[in-house]
C-alpha cells in the first residue's frame, strides 16, 4: 500500500513538514508564515500565550483546520486539497483537552469503531487490540463503563488508547490535561511519557513544563501566530535567546 | 462561537420537572398509566352499560380508527427520514442544498396544514394532468387523486420541515467534538454522522419527536375534508344518520384521547431507556 512504500522511505526525512503557513479567522491573522519540520520518532513540545495559534497549527496538521497557504506535507502525502484527508488521519492520532469520548458508548464501543469501520479489523481482532492499549494506559476493568462514569483521568487515557488502537504513525496532543483535576494530570502525562520512550512522534501543546523537560527534544515557543524560538528544551528553559520568550516563561515558571 | 453552541444545546434539554427523583420512579409511570387506564376504561363502560348508541358508534367508527392510525404511523416513519436529510441539508456547507432545504422548511412552515392537504389532495392532481396532456403522456394524463397516498405525503411534506428543524437542532447540540474525534480518528463525514453524531443526536430529540408524532395523530382529524374515512369522517357520518352529536363526538374524542394518552406513554418509555449521560 501507499503508506508501506513510504516507509521504505529515508527515516531522517522529517514525518511532518510545515511550509509557511497563514490562516485567518475572519480578520483574524492565526497563523503568520509558520515553518516547522518534525523528523520521525522526535517529541515536540509548542508552548505559548493563549491565542498565539499553537492548537490552531496542531489542528492543521490533520486539517481539522484548513488552512489559507502554504503547505503541509505528512508523511510524503501534501495535505492542502487532499482527497485522502480519512487516510492521512488514520495516520495521525489526536487527543484533545477535553477528551471527546463518544458519550453513548462504552468505553470498549469508543476503542472499537474506528477499528472496525475505517480500519475494517473483525471485531474479535478489535477486541484484542483494545484491551491491550487498555491494559497499557492501566482501566482494563473499565470496558463496559460509560464514558460519563469514568474521571477525567481516565476517560483521557482511554482518548489515547483510542487513538492509539488505528496504529498511527503520529499522536498529536492538545492540551491533553488541561481540563484535568491536578491529581489526575500525572496518571495521563505517565502514559504519555512511555510513549515518547516507545519512539512514538508526538507533537503536544501543553504547559506541563516536567513533561516538557523529560520528553521532548524541542520545544517551541510561538506568540502571535509566529513560532519565536526553539531549542532543546534545557536551552529554552534557561537561557532563551528572545525578549519575548523570556517575559512568557517567567510568567509560567514561576509558579 | 462559544456562545452560540451553548444557546443550541439548551434547546433540547429535557425541563427539570421530567427528571422525576429515582425514589419515585415506579409511582409516577404507574399514574400516568392508570389515566390510560382510566379513558380506556371509561370507553369499556360506556359501550357496555349503554350500548347503543355508544357500542354502535364504536362499531360504526371501527375502520376509521384504522385509517386514523395507518395514517399516522406511515407518515410518521417516513417523515423521520424526510427530517434527517432536510436536517443534514440545512447544516450543509454546500450554498445550494442548504438554500433548497431552507427554501422547503421556510416555505412549508408559512402555510397551514389544512389547506397544504387540500392543495395536494385538489390541485396537485390537476398540474399531474396537465402536465400529461402537454406531454402527451396517458398515464399522467388520466391520474385520479389517491386520498390515502396524497394526505400521507401532505403530512410527511409537512411535518418533514418541523421535523428537519428538530434534526438540525439536534444535531448542533452535540459537541462539536464528537465529530471533531470521529473524524480524526479516519470516520467520513457521513461515518461519523452516522455512528457518532446522529445516535446522540436522536436521543437528544426524542422529546420533541414524540410530540411530533402526538401531534400529528391530532392533525390527521384534517383528512377528513379531503374525502378520508378517517376516525373523525366516520364520526360525522354517524352523527349525520343518527342525530345525536352529544353521545358520538364525546366518544370521538375519548378514542383520539386513549390514544394520544397512550402513544405518550410509549414515547416516555423510550426516552428513559435511551438516555445517555454527559
Amino acid at each position: 500500500m501507499l503508506n508501506g512504500e513510504r516507509r521504505l522511505k529515508d527515516n531522517k526525512d522529517p514525518i511532518i513538514q510545515i511550509k509557511d503557513i497563514h490562516k485567518h479567522f475572519g480578520k483574524v491573522h492565526a497563523l503568520r508564515g509558520v515553518n516547522l519540520d518534525i523528523k520521525r520518532g522526535e517529541v515536540v513540545v509548542i508552548v505559548g500565550p493563549s491565542g498565539s495559534g499553537k492548537s490552531t497549527l496542531l489542528r492543521c496538521i490533520n486539517r481539522l483546520e484548513e488552512y489559507d497557504s502554504g503547505k503541509i506535507v505528512v508523511d510524503g502525502i501534501l495535505l492542502h486539497g487532499a482527497q485522502n484527508i480519512n487516510m492521512v488521519r488514520q495516520e495521525i492520532g489526536m487527543v484533545f483537552q477535553s477528551f471527546n469520548l463518544f458519550a453513548h458508548l462504552t468505553v470498549m464501543d469508543n476503542l472499537m469503531l474506528a477499528q472496525k469501520i475505517v480500519r475494517k479489523r473483525s471485531p474479535e481482532e478489535a477486541r484484542k487490540i483494545a484491551m491491550d492499549l487498555l491494559k497499557k494506559v492501566g482501566i482494563p476493568e473499565k470496558i463496559n463503563a460509560y464514558p460519563s462514569q469514568i474521571s477525567g483521568g481516565q476517560q483521557q487515557r482511554v482518548a489515547i488508547a483510542r487513538a492509539l488502537a488505528m496504529n498511527p504513525r503520529i499522536m498529536l496532543f492538545d492540551e491533553p490535561t488541561s481540563a484535568l483535576d491536578p491529581e489526575m494530570i500525572k496518571e495521563v502525562l505517565d502514559v504519555m511519557m512511555d510513549l515518547a520512550k516507545e519512539g512514538m512522534t508526538m507533537v503536544v501543546v501543553s504547559h506541563e513544563m516536567g513533561f516538557a523537560r523529560a520528553a521532548a527534544q524541542r520545544i517551541i515557543f510561538m506568540d502571535e501566530g509566529q513560532i519565536i524560538e526553539e531549542a532543546p528544551p534545557e536551552v529554552l528553559f534557561t537561557n532563551p535567546k528572545q525578549e519575548r520568550t523570556k517575559r512568557f516563561l517567567s510568567k509560567i515558571l514561576d509558579h | 462561537m462559544f456562545s452560540r453552541r451553548k444557546s443550541e444545546s439548551t434547546e433540547f434539554k429535557v425541563p427539570e420537572l421530567e427528571n422525576v427523583p429515582e425514589a419515585g420512579v415506579g409511582y409516577h409511570i404507574d399514574a400516568w398509566w392508570w389515566l390510560v387506564a382510566l379513558v380506556a376504561g371509561l370507553i369499556a363502560i360506556l359501550s357496555i352499560t349503554k350500548p347503543d348508541p355508544y357500542w354502535r358508534i364504536v362499531l360504526f367508527v371501527r375502520d376509521g380508527i384504522g385509517v386514523t392510525i395507518l395514517i399516522t404511523i406511515v407518515s410518521f416513519v417516513l417523515m423521520i427520514f424526510v427530517g434527517m436529510l432536510g436536517g443534514l441539508g440545512r447544516l450543509s456547507t454546500n450554498k445550494v442544498i442548504h438554500l433548497v432545504t431552507t427554501f422547503y422548511v421556510e416555505i412549508v412552515r408559512g402555510i397551514p396544514l389544512l389547506v397544504q392537504l387540500i392543495w395536494w389532495y385538489f390541485a396537485f392532481p390537476v398540474i399531474v394532468r396537465e402536465l400529461g396532456q402537454a406531454t402527451h403522456i396517458s398515464f399522467l394524463a388520466n391520474y385520479e387523486a389517491n386520498a390515502i397516498l396524497l394526505a400521507i405525503f401532505g403530512f410527511v411534506f409537512c411535518y418533514g420541515a418541523y421535523m428537519s428543524e428538530i434534526f438540525r437542532a439536534g444535531i448542533q447540540s452535540i459537541p462539536k467534538g464528537q465529530m471533531e474525534a470521529a473524524r480524526s480518528l479516519g470516520m467520513s463525514y457521513f461515518q461519523a454522522m452516522r455512528h457518532v453524531v446522529l445516535p446522540q443526536a436522536i436521543r437528544v430529540i426524542l422529546p420533541p419527536v414524540g410530540n411530533e408524532f402526538i401531534a400529528l395523530l391530532k392533525d390527521s382529524s384534517l383528512v377528513s375534508a379531503v374525502a378520508l374515512a378517517d376516525l373523525t369522517r366516520r364520526g360525522r357520518e354517524f352523527m349525520a344518520a343518527n342525530f345525536d352529536p352529544l353521545q358520538v363526538w364525546t366518544m370521538i374524542a375519548l378514542l383520539y384521547l386513549v390514544m394520544t394518552l397512550f402513544s405518550a406513554r410509549i414515547v416516555n418509555y423510550v426516552e428513559r431507556r435511551t438516555k445517555i449521560e454527559r
